[in-house]
């Protein structure tokens, strides 16, 4: 089969939330470039916003916030863990996007006065700005992308990067899932935007596309910039979320705190001071299922008939709107019935917890041409806003990277080797299919990482994991999708390998549950307060090593320092226990 | 009785109105709104759900210019 060559200037591969403002602004800020926005699926209808998003979870508003106070708030949340510098590169940048979208036709919450009407969602700050009517963001994005003339390719799913001989990122070779073709994209510049690892743990529900992620979003991301040699971070930092059970969406506390919904346990009592979501919080509301006090809720039934009427039009028409319809199949009501919650899978994310590719205040990582931006990156808390500011970012990052570059020479041998790997399971007689063996993995990964996490089981799990990377040579596809879902495999078996590893080499407990160590159950700042970070060694292995964090630009108070673990309200622990 | 080829193993929650669908016009709108790529255009022309990949996030029906899509949600997930 021959491959499909295209060339550009700069690569921008995912076209969900941060990928498209990164190819807008990169082409806005050089017209005369050629900018290839790539996507698995459609941009018109990709990524975590497919659906719109029904608040801004880290705006930072004059006279609400500052950008120095949402760098400490944030430098809390994460254990102080966080390169400050790149929250600040975002913080600083905030409200002008929350600008610049409004122009162009995002709909966020303004009061009587027409200010933006910012609530209080986070333990200390004001950062939550409502998006009632938040379902169209996509498509006010994708106008900006046709009328700047930013080249489009749908249903294409990058694979791994080329290497060039000079060791800069050259480029990416892509499957079109449509076709069956291999698509060899040459660029000078790379920015990767391929979102979470959200095909990591297996929902409760047992069903493989039931995650809180978009789907598409299977980690191939962390996989390519992995085996490009670029550094990943924190990766035993795990993304789990408080979600509606058995829907495993979001219920969604940012949407109803402010009318006045909060969380509760069985007993009807609060138990969390914040519903913010951290680890910090996570582990109480772990803690909280563990006891005799679960099962936990989202409690809105004492509120007047036409406040959840107001919710309703929120929660069921933007973000994931089947909220609604899940309700209704089991009969239930807001008015009269309380939202039963749950742990999501675990996950790797950048934009809800800290676990991604690292990048600096510039959105570039360690390998040379190459950046990252939104959920795929490490810059902690990031969200939807912070992924389009890191695109922004990387955008115009990669023009200035590419003056004066020319287009590097690529590896033939690396793109035959990929054709193979990508092709094989077409080939096969028989074998396994792609959904049998991700099951597998991925309940293996519910098995021995889902926290609190425990030496011996994670140790199991790497055992198995490298059972199941045999059997990857027994997937057998019968058309292009398929291929497509074989080839995610591989990418979700590198993210549960480098979750588990990671997890190891961090010998303390930190972030709540997300990085829950039964055997080491104390937070170790003496050996710990640093990054744990990955990267592929000379002879492919992963290799960890410890990245200490860089000065903190905006001191934190020893008063705050620990605000985020003292979230539980101590009155309940009581009474739940007496 | 009628044969069919469904594959009871697969859940097909997203249900196409084969009245209102104008796949025979060339429409392709809900095919290109999923973002897991499961609708196709079937061999006697119809749109269906071909993989069990639904993520009942709901542009297919949204976007269908003739209302003719209806997304239900999967049974693991119901």
């Amino acid at each position: 089969m021959t491959i499909r060559n295209v060339t550009v200037d700069i690569l921008v591969i995912g076209g969900g939330t941060a990928g498209p403002i990164a190819a807008i602004k990169a082409k806005a800020k050089a017209p005369n470039l050629a900018v290839l926005l790539l996507d698995k699926a459609n941009v018109k209808r990709s990524g975590a916003i497919a659906e719109g998003m029904d608040s801004v979870n880290n705006a930072i508003i004059p006279g609400y916030a500052t950008p120095e106070q949402y760098v400490r708030e944030i430098t809390i949340a994460n254990d102080g863990i966080v390169n400050q510098r790149a929250l600040m590169a975002y913080a600083a940048r905030s409200y002008d996007m929350i600008r610049e979208l409004d122009k162009w036709g995002v709909k966020f919450e303004k009061d009587e006065t027409g200010d933006y009407a910012v609530k209080k969602v986070h333990h200390l700050g004001s950062y939550v700005l409502p998006m009632p009517e938040g379902y169209n963001v996509k498509k006010v994005i994708f106008r900006q992308i046709k009328r700047l003339g930013v080249e489009v390719s749908n249903r294409l799913t990058a694979t791994r990067l080329l290497i060039g001989k000079d060791g800069r990122v050259a480029g990416a070779i892509a499957l079109d899932s449509r076709s069956g073709e291999i698509v060899l994209v040459r660029a000078r510049a790379v920015v990767l935007c391929t979102g979470a690892a959200g095909r990591l743990g297996l929902p409760t529900s047992g069903y493989l596309f039931g995650t809180y992620e978009n789907p598409t979003n299977a980690g191939d991301g962390y996989s390519m910039a992995y085996h490009a040699g670029a550094e990943l971070s924190g990766l035993e930092c795990f993304q789990i979320n408080p979600l509606i059970k058995d829907y495993n969406g979001p219920a969604c506390a940012y949407v109803t705190g402010p009318f006045g919904g909060y969380t509760v346990n069985a007993r009807g009592e609060r138990f969390i001071k914040s519903d913010y979501w951290s680890g910090q919080m996570m582990l109480e509301f772990w803690r909280e299922l563990e006891s005799g006090n679960g099962p936990v809720f989202l409690k809105l039934n004492h509120l007047a008939d036409e406040t959840v009427t107001r919710i309703e039009n929120v929660l069921h028409v933007t973000e994931r709107p089947s909220r609604g319809l899940f309700h209704k199949g089991r009969g239930a009501d807001y008015r009269n019935d309380l939202v039963e919650m749950y742990i999501s899978e675990i996950g790797l994310c950048g934009g809800h917890s800290a676990s991604g590719v690292w990048v600096d205040e510039h959105a570039r990582t360690t390998a040379p041409g190459l950046y990252a931006a939104g959920d795929l990156c490490n810059v902690a808390h990031n969200y939807m806003l912070g992924a389009m500011v890191y695109g922004q970012i990387a955008g115009e990052d990669a023009v200035d990277y590419i003056d004066g570059l020319a287009l590097p020479d690529y590896d033939a041998e690396q793109v035959e080797r990929e054709r193979e790997r990508i092709l094989a399971p077409l080939a096969r007689a028989n074998g396994l299919s792609a959904s049998k063996v991700e099951y597998k993995l991925r309940r293996m990964v519910n098995d021995y990482l889902q926290p609190p996490k425990v030496t011996r089981k994670m140790e199991i799990g790497l055992q198995r994991f490298a059972e199941i990377r045999d059997d990857l040579k027994q997937i057998k596809a019968g058309n292009p999708h398929e291929l497509m879902r074989a080839i995610e495999v591989h990418a979700i078996l590198d993210c549960a390998e480098l979750a588990a590893r990671a997890s190891l080499y961090r010998t303390e407990s930190r972030w709540g549950l997300y990085h829950y160590r039964i055997d080491f159950p104390e937070r170790d700042d003496a050996r710990w307060n640093c990054f744990v970070e990955a990267r592929k060694d000379i002879n492919g292995n992963p290799e960890f090593f410890k990245r200490p964090v860089p000065e903190y630009i905006t001191p934190i108070d020893n008063d705050e320092r620990n605000a985020y673990n003292e979230l539980r309200i101590e009155a309940a622990h009581t009474q739940g226990t007496t | 009785m009628k044969q069919t080829r469904n594959n009871p193993e697969l859940d097909v929650s997203i249900i196409v109105d084969h009245d209102k669908c104008i796949a025979n016009k060339g429409c392709r709108v809900c095919i290109d709104a999923c973002p897991t790529d499961i609708l196709i255009l079937d061999d006697e022309g119809k749109i269906r759900m071909a993989y069990d990949e639904c993520w009942y996030c709901l542009p297919c029906q949204q976007d269908c210019p003739t209302k003719a899509i209806r997304v239900e949600m999967p049974y693991l997930v119901r």
